[in-house]
Order: structure tokens, then C-alpha cells, then sequence
């Protein structure tokens, strides 16, 4: 055959870096999604680094009132020795902005991670047994999403924390409350994902080889269940950051001699807007609006890369490219007998990835 | 009309091809780069003539005939020309070149096209009445009433029955093929020149296939349309085609009327092609043969599956009356015996096969699998039987988790069964497995998606085999793959057979398949059994008219012989 002449494109495996999860899609996107996804990234690494080098680069303490040269003062104008100004209370704004990236972090953090065990083990368990354990959760869940989340979450503070707000106390009961509001979430996710993957034939198959439900939930279901995780986890992140500024705008926040929080800040800073004193909300205000911009633009642009449908690729050329090879028996059929295998995978194109060495030493 | 058109030539010469392909090449752009799915490919058409475009999935026709309406997707780049004249050959245009305005004017009154699956080409919440209308009235003014009258003429024309009435039905209320009529009817409300049909009868069962080919028949002898046909089935091109053209790896390779095709074939590929289509009577010799060569004292063995007068139902909603999938069914597969069950789709054929795996329960009646009764079966009980039981399923690509290797998807029923640690202590005998269905061993290391359909499709062999059962089940496990590639999979379905010596059941739409494995057949229609027999009684003489009427609706890959067997279908249908 004169076709099976012409090079063929077979898909190489790139390198193992260019498959980790960001750089994956990095290297994917092009034009606008591009852009969207390098700004979301940059963001949320400057938000990253500055929570973990909070203590370093953070001119002063969360709780500093004084240094060497006596008392900061209140309401100082940015310059100096400040260069944001002081708050009402007397605190340095820079230090109070930067080490409230540390408690946003922490937040997130153990919101999301509470969330994604409490919902992803409770949306397989009810998606794979189905049943009456079924319908009370999905009733319970969207109970929760009926409530408005910021009084659900209020209840919960009270709850937990009992009053007191220190550093444990106050992050514990903001991410337990958000935790509440989440939950539901990624029970809904992974319980129609186990839904729909019950149904594939490799379950099934599972199943008729007598595999049992344990192995099935775990092998089988819930490592494909995954899929949409990373999307939700980034989309929950900026909304537990807006949930735990909420809290202490509204006073059930941290206090600020335990731990730096931007919406206490904000909270304090109400009295100053109308009188001109524009630093003390500007700064905590903006870092809120960055680390949710920087966080939501990363989970949309991963969601986009992640449709095959959504998902931007660079325009080529007419008639350009290459013929790929779509025939699975080059050349038509061939006949072997059994267990001979001269003339059945290996003619015209040795099975062979580039770079891939299991392969090449056979 | 016509004044929006930029004519690229103009000639009113009513025997130039209504269409014209030439050096056509389209890209498509994707993750991997771009990837040119039609190369060079030159066709025309003439008017009043059907032209199949056969090949294998990937090999570019559905692009092809695509490219013909303008619909590719946004990924694609084309380049080449496809010169499309109107009906009349007063206009003619050049399609890729065409704004997104003007396609909309090409479509429908020039080129129309039938696609793939009723049941997705009509949308579900308008009448087809309404359907048919809105593709009238969106060419020129047409009132409502006038339009309604043209859509209840043409259901009258393509076999609808009672027009005035249906035009006021839901797609929901036809059957499947009077929902292809439907689409058919919309394609030619308009009388376009050319008709694309994009493999027209896949989803149909043989018998409406039968006659909704008939119907393609008369669009081009009755309305004068040519066709485009894309398929796959050599058959259904016999059966229809003036001239075939075949391609593979985005070429054509070769071109000729149907006639010199089948009876001459030049390509390499084509002849391939051609001697991969199964055909009835392929089997009836090796049956006998192992008939033969069994003992006296095989047919005093215990079955392995008996089933007596079996009942299936499935539950209905609120009070409302379940619907019977097996009615009354008995049948027994005895040890190293080929069973092969037959039926369209609705008969109730995979319905057994999964209740015998134990994954449909048992309503009425008894089902003995492997001695143990499934008729309010407790899975704890059956679960160490399970291991003398496999099942390949019909869909390769979904039938493999997609996240383990292969090896890893062939080593879990020796892991689940106790025979082997880990995936990777079963290594050794996975490479045996992977061997005995003819697969490299270092395949075992790639994913499922790495693999070809039926590459996967012998990697489910290998794990339905892995405990070597003494039963298999095989669900339409190549109805799935092409036809090349579906003969090979049947090919080591027999010597596997014969080699393991399992029992097995193996379940198709498709009797030429059945017939070449099969030691005896079963044929079921609407969950009954209509008849069962060895292959040479059931297709050799069938005794019930739905059995005849099955077989004679299968076409043959030869022309001349597809003629005849065509007048017997229909005489068949009068006497009924």
C-alpha cells in the first residue's frame, strides 16, 4: 500500500514535568485562556509566598502597637515608617495586610481539605449504595444549600468557638463553618460522578468478576470520580477567603492580637471611610479582591482547559499537518495463527513511544 | 435566491455532476498538533446516482461528506474545492468558500442530509410536522398552511402512514424507522439535488434497515436525488450503490461502479476489505466438524446453563405494569458448547446474558448457571462461582477502567479471586493471557485509550479468560469494531474456543457473526424464543417466518446476488 508508506502520527508522551497538573495545562492553553490562566497563577504564587514569608518580609508584628520609637500612633498617613499608615487601633496596615495572607491561608486550607474528605467520602458512599442512605443525605445536603451560608456559617462560630477567638480557636470555627457550607458541594460532584461511573462497563465487569464493593468504590470509582475536583477546590478557595472576611467584618472574626484577619480590619475601618482616612480599608479591601480575583481566575481557565469543547487551540494551516494512523490493521487484515504474532503488531510501525525506555528495551 | 450566491461557474447543462470534489484536504487542529484527516481526495457525483464512500472508522468519510454541507467544526482548516450545482444546474457554488449566509441557503434546497440516529436528529418537544415546516418556510415565504400541506405530502411519499394525522405526532410516538422516514422526509421536502446520508441504517435493526433502504431507493428513482451514502457496511453498499469509492487513511484508493467493485476488486486494501465481510453459511462446516468430533458421552454431561421457561421483568413506575424483557424462555448450554444468540435490539438477548452473570435478577421461572439456581439469588453465595464465569462486553473503550494499565485491568480478576497478591505478582501469567489473544506483552504497560478498539477488545478476552471459566459470555463483543478488524476478533474467538474448550454464550444483532461461531442458534424476538437449532437448520431452513424474514432482510456484499435476495424479501413481506 503506497499510504502506509507516509509517516504516521503517533501520540508521543511527553516528559514527566510536562505532565504535572499545572504545567500540563499551562503548556496547552493559547490567546486569551493563556493570559487568564498566567495572571490567576501569578496572583495566587504572590499570595502563596507572602503568607509563608509573612514573618520575613512583614515590617513589624500582627499585634506591634510600639517599637523602639514609642507608640506607632493612630490613623498615621501612609510614609515613613509606615508605608501604609497605622489603623485606628494603632497597628502598622503593611504588617496587618501581610500576615492576614497567613490566616486566609490557613482558612483555605483546612476548609477545603475538612470538606473534600467529609464530602467526597460521603457523596461515593451515596452514590454507590443509592437507597433510602441516598435520598436522607441529598435532603440534608440541599437543606444546607437553602440556608444562607453566612448565617449558617455565624451559628457555627458561635458554636465552636464559644466566644473566644484566638488564633486556633477563631480559624478552627471559620473553617469548620465554611466546611458546613461545602460540604454539599462535593457531595453533589462526586456522588453524580460515582452515579454516572456505576453505570460504565468497567464497573460492571468489576462486578461479574466478583471484585467487592469496597475494592469497586475504591479502585474503581472514585480515582475516576476526581476529575473535577481541582475546579471546585480553586472556586471554594476564593469563596472560603470571602466567607472568613464575612465572619470578621461582621465581628466573629479573630482578634487581632491573636492573628492578622482583613476583614476585621475592614470591620474597624468603617468609621475612617467617611472621614477621609482612606488607607486603613483600601489595602485589606484590595487583598481581598486579589487573592479571590488571582484564586477564581486559575479554577475558571483550568475549567475551561479541561472541556475538550472549551478549550482554545493554536489555528493551523490548511492541508497542513499529517494523515494520522487511524487504521488499526495497516494494510488491511492479516492472517495469524494463534499465539503467532509475526505480522500482527510489529510491520509497519513497532509500537514504540519515543523516549519511552520499558518499551525500547523489548 | 440565487442573487446572494456568488455563482463560480454558471451552465445550465443538466448532465454535469450535481457534485464535484476536487484534491479536497481538511486539518483538524488538536492538543497533539494538527492532524490532516482528508488528504487529496477527488469524487463526483452525477445526478440521480448513489455514491457510497466505504472505509473504516478514522479513515476520513464522515469528514468528507461533512465538508459537502459546510459543517465541519470550528477546529478544521479545508482546502481544495467542492463544487455543488443546484437541482435545476442553474447555480453552482463552491462550499468551502461559502459565508455562513449562503451555507444556510445551499442547505436544504441544494444538499440536505440523514443522519446516523433518529432519535437525536428530532428534537423531542416540537411535532415532526412543525420539524418539516420550519425547513420550508426558512427558503422563501411559504405560509403556514401551504408548508403544512407540503410536510403532510411528503410523509405521504416516504411510507408514513396516515399523514394528515402523524403530522401532528412527537418523534417519541414513531418506532425507529418511521423516525428515519421522518429525517429522510426532511431532507427531501425541499428536493435538493443530493442527499448525504451519513450511515443511514447503523442504529436500525436488519429488518427496517431493509426498508428504509428501500426508501433511499425510491428518493433516487422516484425524486430524481443523487446520494452520497456513508457506510460501512458492504451490504448495505451492495444493496444501494450505483458507485463505491473507497478510502482509507484519508485517500481514496480506489473508485469503480458497484458492479466491478465487488465482482473485481483492484486495491489491495479493497480486496481485504471484501474478504473480512462475514457472510451466512460461513460457519455451518466448522459446526459440523465439532459436532462430529464429540463423544456420546458429551451429551450425557450436566449443562452448564439451563434455563426453564425464564421470565425477566423489569419494575415500572407507580402501579403501572413492568415491561417483560424475557417471556418464557428455555434453553441449555452444555460444557464446551457455542451458543449463539440472535435477536434486534429490544428482544431481551442482553438481558440474559446478564442475568446468567448474575447483574439482572431472575423473575419467574428458573435459570441454573453452573448448577446454581439464580432465581432469588444471594450474591454472597454466588460469588465463587464467579470465577468460572467471564463476560466480554460489547464497548472496548469503556469497558477498561481508565486509569490502570492494561495489565493491571487483566491481572484483577486473578488479584480478586485470590490467585495472585498484587498486580504486579500476576505478571507472569498477565503475559501469558495477553499472549493467548495475540497482543505484545509490553502492551500490557500501556492505558486502555493507547489501544485500538480491537486491540482492547482482545485485552477483554484476555481478562474474561484470566481464571479460565468454564462458561463466557460475550455481549455483541464486536459490534463495536470494524469489519477487518471484527473478523480478526472472531478468528481468535474460534481458535481460543477451541484451545480453552469453554462454554459460551455468545449474543449478536447479527447472523452472518453468529453463524461463524456458533454450534447452535437461538433467535429471539420481542423476549420470546421464536426458534433454536444447529446453524445449518436455523439458517438453512428456518422454520419461523420471523427467522426468515431476518435472514432474508441481512444483504449479501455482492450486487447481483443483493437483487435477487431483494425480490425475495419483498415477496416474503406480501405473503405475510
Amino acid at each position: 500500500m503506497s499510504s502506509t508508506d507516509a509517516t504516521f502520527l503517533k501520540p508521543a508522551r511527553p516528559a514527566l514535568f510536562a505532565r504535572l497538573p499545572i504545567v500540563h495545562q499551562l503548556r496547552q492553553s493559547v490567546g486569551l485562556q493563556r493570559g487568564m490562566l498566567v495572571a490567576g497563577l501569578l496572583v495566587t504564587s504572590l499570595f502563596l509566598l507572602t503568607a509563608i514569608l509573612a514573618p520575613v518580609i512583614a515590617p513589624y508584628g500582627y499585634s506591634q502597637l510600639r517599637d523602639t520609637a514609642g507608640l506607632f500612633g493612630a490613623q498615621q498617613p501612609p510614609g515613613g515608617a509606615h508605608l501604609l499608615g497605622t489603623t485606628v487601633g494603632g497597628y502598622d496596615v503593611l504588617s496587618r495586610v501581610l500576615w492576614g495572607a497567613q490566616t486566609a491561608l490557613f482558612v483555605i486550607i483546612v476548609a477545603v481539605v475538612l470538606s473534600l474528605f467529609a464530602g467526597v467520602l460521603l457523596g461515593l458512599v451515596s452514590g454507590y449504595f443509592g437507597g433510602w442512605l441516598d435520598r436522607v443525605l441529598v435532603v440534608v445536603c440541599d437543606a444546607v444549600y437553602a440556608f444562607p451560608s453566612l448565617l449558617l456559617a455565624i451559628v457555627m462560630s458561635i458554636v465552636i468557638s464559644g466566644g473566644k477567638s484566638d488564633l486556633v480557636g477563631g480559624v478552627m470555627a471559620a473553617a469548620i463553618s465554611i466546611t458546613v457550607v461545602f460540604i454539599p458541594q462535593y457531595f453533589r460532584v462526586i456522588r453524580a460522578e460515582t452515579v454516572r461511573i456505576k453505570a460504565e462497563a468497567y464497573v460492571e465487569s468489576a462486578r461479574v468478576l466478583g471484585a467487592s464493593n469496597l475494592r469497586i468504590m475504591f479502585r474503581h470509582v472514585l480515582r475516576n470520580a476526581t476529575r473535577t475536583l481541582p475546579l471546585i477546590f480553586t472556586l471554594n478557595a476564593s469563596e472560603a477567603i470571602l466567607t472568613l472576611a464575612g465572619l470578621g467584618f461582621l465581628g466573629f472574626g479573630i482578634e487581632p492580637t491573636e492573628a492578622s484577619e482583613w476583614g476585621y480590619d475592614l470591620n474597624k475601618a468603617l468609621s475612617d471611610v467617611t472621614s477621609g482616612i482612606w488607607w486603613t480599608a483600601l489595602f485589606p479591601g484590595l487583598a481581598i479582591v486579589l487573592v479571590v480575583l488571582g484564586i477564581t481566575l486559575v479554577g475558571e481557565s483550568l475549567n475551561d482547559l479541561a472541556d475538550p469543547r472549551l478549550r482554545g487551540r493554536r489555528a493551523v494551516g490548511a492541508s497542513s499537518g499529517l494523515v494520522a494512523e487511524t487504521s488499526v490493521v495497516p494494510g488491511g487484515t492479516l492472517d495469524a495463527g494463534p499465539g503467532g504474532l509475526d505480522g500482527l503488531e510489529t510491520p509497519a510501525h513497532p509500537p514504540v513511544h519515543p523516549g519511552d525506555d520499558s518499551e525500547a528495551t523489548r | 435566491m440565487s442573487d446572494i450566491r456568488p455563482p463560480v461557474s454558471t451552465r445550465s447543462d443538466p448532465s454535469a455532476p450535481v457534485l464535484r470534489i476536487s484534491d479536497l484536504g481538511v486539518s483538524f487542529a488538536t492538543d497533539a498538533g494538527a492532524v490532516r484527516a482528508v488528504d487529496g481526495v477527488t469524487l463526483s457525483v452525477r445526478r440521480g446516482e448513489v455514491l457510497a464512500i466505504v472505509g473504516e472508522s478514522g479513515s476520513g468519510k464522515t469528514v468528507t461528506a461533512k465538508t459537502i454541507l459546510g459543517l465541519l467544526p470550528e477546529t478544521a482548516v479545508s482546502n481544495g474545492a467542492v463544487i455543488l450545482s443546484s437541482r435545476d444546474g442553474a447555480s453552482s457554488n463552491n462550499v468551502i468558500a461559502l459565508s455562513g449566509k449562503q451555507l444556510r441557503q445551499v442547505r436544504g434546497s441544494d444538499v440536505s442530509m440523514v443522519f446516523q440516529e433518529p432519535s437525536t436528529a428530532l428534537n423531542p418537544v416540537y411535532t415532526v410536522g412543525w420539524q418539516i415546516m420550519e425547513g420550508i418556510r426558512a427558503h422563501g415565504t411559504v405560509s403556514r398552511a401551504d408548508a403544512r400541506t407540503k410536510a403532510i405530502e411528503i410523509l405521504g411519499r416516504v411510507g408514513i402512514p396516515d399523514p394528515e394525522v402523524r403530522v401532528n405526532y412527537y418523534p417519541h410516538q414513531f418506532s425507529g424507522g418511521q423516525k428515519q422516514r421522518v429525517v429522510i422526509a426532511m431532507a427531501l421536502v425541499l428536493e435538493p439535488g443530493l442527499i448525504v446520508a451519513d450511515e443511514p441504517t447503523t442504529a436500525l435493526d436488519v429488518t427496517v434497515q431493509a426498508e428504509i433502504l428501500d426508501l433511499l431507493r425510491r428518493c433516487r428513482d422516484e425524486f430524481g436525488t443523487a446520494i452520497v451514502l456513508i457506510t460501512h457496511n458492504m451490504g448495505v453498499v451492495a444493496d444501494l450503490a450505483d458507485r463505491v469509492a473507497v478510502m482509507y487513511q484519508g485517500k481514496v484508493v480506489e473508485e469503480a461502479d458497484a458492479a466491478t467493485l465487488f465482482g473485481s476488486p483492484q486495491n489491495e486494501y479493497t480486496q481485504k476489505l471484501l474478504a473480512a465481510v462475514p457472510y451466512v453459511g460461513q460457519g455451518v462446516v466448522r459446526a459440523a466438524a465439532r459436532a462430529e468430533a464429540r463423544t456420546r458421552e458429551w451429551s450425557a454431561q450436566a449443562p452448564v446453563v439451563v434455563a426453564d421457561n425464564l421470565r425477566i421483568q423489569y419494575p415500572g413506575r407507580f402501579a403501572r405494569p413492568g415491561f417483560v424483557a424475557v417471556d418464557g424462555v428455555s434453553f441449555a448450554i452444555r460444557p464446551g458448547e457455542v451458543l449463539g444468540l440472535v435477536g434486534e435490539s429490544g428482544s431481551g438477548k442482553t438481558t440474559i446474558g446478564r442475568a446468567i452473570a448474575g447483574l439482572t435478577r431472575v423473575t419467574d421461572g428458573s435459570l441454573s448457571v453452573l448448577g446454581h439456581e439464580m432465581n432469588g439469588f444471594s450474591e454472597r453465595k454466588f460469588k465463587p462461582l464467579r470465577s468460572q464465569i467471564g463476560f466480554v462486553f460489547q464497548d472496548p473503550a469503556s469497558s477498561f477502567n481508565p486509569l490502570l494499565t492494561i495489565a493491571e485491568c487483566v491481572a484483577e480478576p486473578l488479584v480478586v479471586h485470590g490467585r495472585a497478591d498484587s498486580p504486579r505478582a500476576a505478571r507472569a501469567r498477565v503475559d501469558e493471557l495477553l499472549e493467548a489473544v495475540q497482543l505484545p506483552r509490553a502492551f500490557g504497560d500501556r492505558y486502555p485509550h493507547e489501544l485500538s478498539g480491537g486491540q482492547r477488545q482482545r485485552a477483554s478476552l484476555a481478562r474474561a479468560l484470566a481464571l479460565e471459566p468454564a462458561l463466557l459470555i460475550a455481549d455483541e463483543p464486536t459490534s463495536a469494531l470494524d469489519v477487518s478488524v471484527q473478523a480478526r476478533v472472531l478468528e481468535l474467538f474460534a481458535e481460543l474456543q477451541r484451545e480453552f474448550g469453554f462454554a459460551a454464550l455468545f449474543i449478536s444483532h447479527d447472523l452472518a457473526v453468529v453463524d461463524i461461531l456458533a454450534d447452535r442458534i437461538a433467535v429471539l424476538y420481542h423476549g420470546r424464543l421464536v426458534e433454536e437449532g444447529t446453524g445449518a437448520e436455523v439458517l438453512g431452513a428456518p422454520a419461523d417466518p420471523y427467522t426468515r424474514r431476518l435472514l432474508a432482510s441481512l444483504p449479501v456484499p455482492d450486487p447481483a446476488a443483493q437483487a435477487i435476495r431483494r425480490e425475495e424479501l419483498a415477496k416474503l413481506r406480501a405473503a405475510e
